[in-house]
């Protein structure tokens, strides 16, 4: 079973993170870039699977030089080989445009399953899994929480809005995981020697075949308006519990009215 | 005016409030038509209503495999309506579903997506709130018709009653491409108010202990008549249901008071409800972060605070 993970590099949700004030566009210098988190958990799926089942393990990013970072990270983690897609014509895509660019790199890549993480922690969309499989002609088996290859389908539990579904699909899907999935591994020193000398793949706008004149900020299918900061919150009262707390907060919430 | 299509959510048949608001939404850009996809019978059920909340037209995009299928019956459905209504915009939930069908068809119609926004207002721009509330961001679709997604609970439904007009929609299904659904589980609501939509959430972190201790949570919620919400810590370690999780991966709440037991306030924490209107943190440690943006905080044991309030709180309503 062939496995290409999408892994995307983030601002770091521990960090700051800031939009930039001329366009309104998140700014990816403010704060450290770390590998998405649910990322490693899609990566940690696919090791899973074809450690049990056989097969390759594909990390596929689409970002600046430094989302190299990620593909290293992946390597590290077990991945066997790595594809960026990398060109300046991209800055400022959005969604249906990265699944555009996305979609193309896998149709140049052999694979049984897609997995990608079920929302983003800067774009937040949770819709570019969904977007490939429209785009690849191929089922979407998202949000999965758990997973069961049982020959050639899957059978998913999906987390929904108030519950979950129970799915089944034939492969090859598009597969996106949700945080509770599992717990990523941690690269240890041989993974990260090993990652040095794994293969990883350049692809520009000119390789995918896609129009210049349909990729990047200028041609992106939403604009911002206008982006403010809010203003911070302030503290307000703080007090040590001597026993009688309780009774303090009850006051403080009849006071604002809210008992 | 042109028409503004709303993809409707149900359960069991039972309209989630989302609709209103989205149908709310949409006549402040056109004339609002809602669109029904299910097993047939299921639109007619829900004319009156939706023509209540304001929907002129009710298209019936309804067929056994529509229920059978994952989000393609949808996104074909909606295409197919797009196609021959020429809509100034569609307009669906931001809900795990709402959020994928509105990716898919901006793909299959050319066009553009906003996500998870706030407000819409009468050009189809809309607002975000974004990284928990830090900014706020104006956009708009720039390409084709704008297919936008709205957070549960931003709008208010203030709805101007229309005819509700059934009007039956063909549509094909794509079976070979899809996922099939074999089964629906819905979590029992309870007699909490939903998370996201709650006027007051309590919460409980990692300091509350075990699950065994929970209730010291609930039993405040409940004096309060609100939800019940959990860190992700509390939630990992197996304390309190998932769904129940507040913050950057879990539900974004921002209720009239949000209270805070047992919980540092991790940045990805606060990101889920940094804009309650007031907020009440309880935490041994006086240097926790949860007390920076708190209105009212108490350093000290939950376990002594948290019942004291919570009879306090009892004995007012009894006065
Ligand atoms: C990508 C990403 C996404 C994340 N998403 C989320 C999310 O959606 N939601 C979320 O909550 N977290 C999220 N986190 C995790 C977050 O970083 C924190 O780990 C988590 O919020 C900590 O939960 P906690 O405050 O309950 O636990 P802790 O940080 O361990 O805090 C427990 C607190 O309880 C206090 N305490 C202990 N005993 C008592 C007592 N008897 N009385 C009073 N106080 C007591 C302690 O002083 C301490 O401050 C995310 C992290 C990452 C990296
Ligand atoms: N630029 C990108 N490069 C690689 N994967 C991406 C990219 N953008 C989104 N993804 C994948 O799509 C998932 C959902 O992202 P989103 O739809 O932005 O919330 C992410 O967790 C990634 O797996």
């Amino acid at each position: 079973m062939d496995i290409v993970v999408l892994v995307k590099q983030v601002p770091d949700t521990y960090s700051e993170r800031k939009l930039r004030e001329a366009d309104g566009i998140l700014d990816r210098d403010a704060a450290d870039a770390i590998i998405d988190e649910i990322d490693s958990r899609g990566v940690e799926t696919a090791l899973q699977l074809t450690e049990a089942n056989g097969g390759e393990v594909t990390v596929l990013t689409m970002g600046p030089d430094r989302a190299t970072e990620v593909l290293r990270k992946a390597l590290a983690m077990g991945a066997h080989k790595a594809v960026h897609i990398n060109d300046d014509a991209l800055a400022g895509s959005c969604a249906v445009q990265t699944s555009a660019a996305l979609a193309a790199a896998l149709r140049t890549l052999k694979f049984d399953l897609v997995i990608a993480g079920n929302e983003s922690t800067d774009g937040r969309t949770a819709s570019v899994p969904a977007m490939l499989a429209e785009r690849l002609g191929l089922p979407q088996v998202t949000f999965a929480r758990s997973i069961e290859v049982d020959g050639s389908t899957l059978k998913v539990e999906r987390v929904v809005d108030g519950g979950y579904t129970e799915l089944t699909s034939p492969i090859p899907a598009v597969l996106s995981v949700t945080e509770k999935i599992n717990e990523p591994r941690y690269p240890n020193f041989k993974g990260i020697m090993a990652a040095k000398s794994k293969p990883v793949t350049t692809l520009t706008v000119a390789d995918l075949g896609l129009a210049a004149d349909e990729v990047g900020l200028a041609n992106a299918r939403t604009t911002v308006i206008e982006a403010a900061p809010r203003p911070p919150r302030a503290a307000g009262t703080k007090v040590a519990d001597e026993g009688e707390a309780g009774s303090k907060v009850a006051e403080f919430l009849a006071a604002s009215r809210l008992i | 005016m042109s028409e503004v299509l709303v993809l409707v959510e149900s359960v069991d048949g039972v309209l989630r409030k989302v609709t209103g608001e989205l149908l709310t939404a949409a006549a402040r850009i056109g004339t609002p038509s809602a669109v029904v996809v299910g097993a047939p019978g299921g639109a007619q059920a829900l004319a009156a209503e939706l023509g209540a909340l304001g929907a002129e037209k009710v298209y019936a995009a309804e067929s056994a495999d529509a229920t059978t299928y994952l989000i393609t019956p949808i996104v074909s459905a909606l295409a197919t309506i797009a196609a021959s209504a020429a809509p100034s915009a569609i307009l669906l939930a931001a809900t795990v579903d709402g959020r994928e069908v509105a990716g898919r068809l901006a793909v299959r119609l050319d066009s553009g997506v906003l996500a998870d926004v706030v407000d819409i207002a009468a050009d189809a721009s809309a607002t975000h709130s974004v990284f928990g509330g830090s900014y706020t961001v104006q956009a708009k679709v720039t390409k084709g018709i704008p297919i936008i997604t709205l957070r549960p609970n931003s709008v208010d439904a203030t709805p101007t009653a229309a005819a509700g007009t059934v009007v039956p929609v063909e549509f094909s299904v794509d079976a070979a491409t899809s996922a099939t659904i074999v089964a629906i589980h819905t979590e029992p609501a309870g007699d909490r108010p939903e998370l996201g939509a709650a006027s007051v959430v309590v919460s409980g972190g990692r300091g509350v202990g075990s699950a065994e201790n929970f209730p010291v949570v609930e039993h405040l919620a409940d004096a309060l008549g609100g939800a019940v919400g959990a860190s992700r810590a509390a939630v990992d370690s197996g304390y309190y249901p998932h769904q129940f999780q507040v913050g950057q991966t879990g539900t974004t709440v921002s209720p009239q008071l949000y209270v805070a037991l047992g919980i540092s306030g991790a940045i990805q924490h606060r990101a889920g409800m940094q804009t309650s209107k007031m907020i009440v943190a309880v935490n041994k440690d006086s240097d926790a972060p949860i007390f920076e943006i708190s209105d009212f905080g108490v350093v000290g044991d939950l376990f002594k605070v948290a019942p004291q309030l919570t009879d306090a709180v009892n004995a007012r309503k009894g006065s």
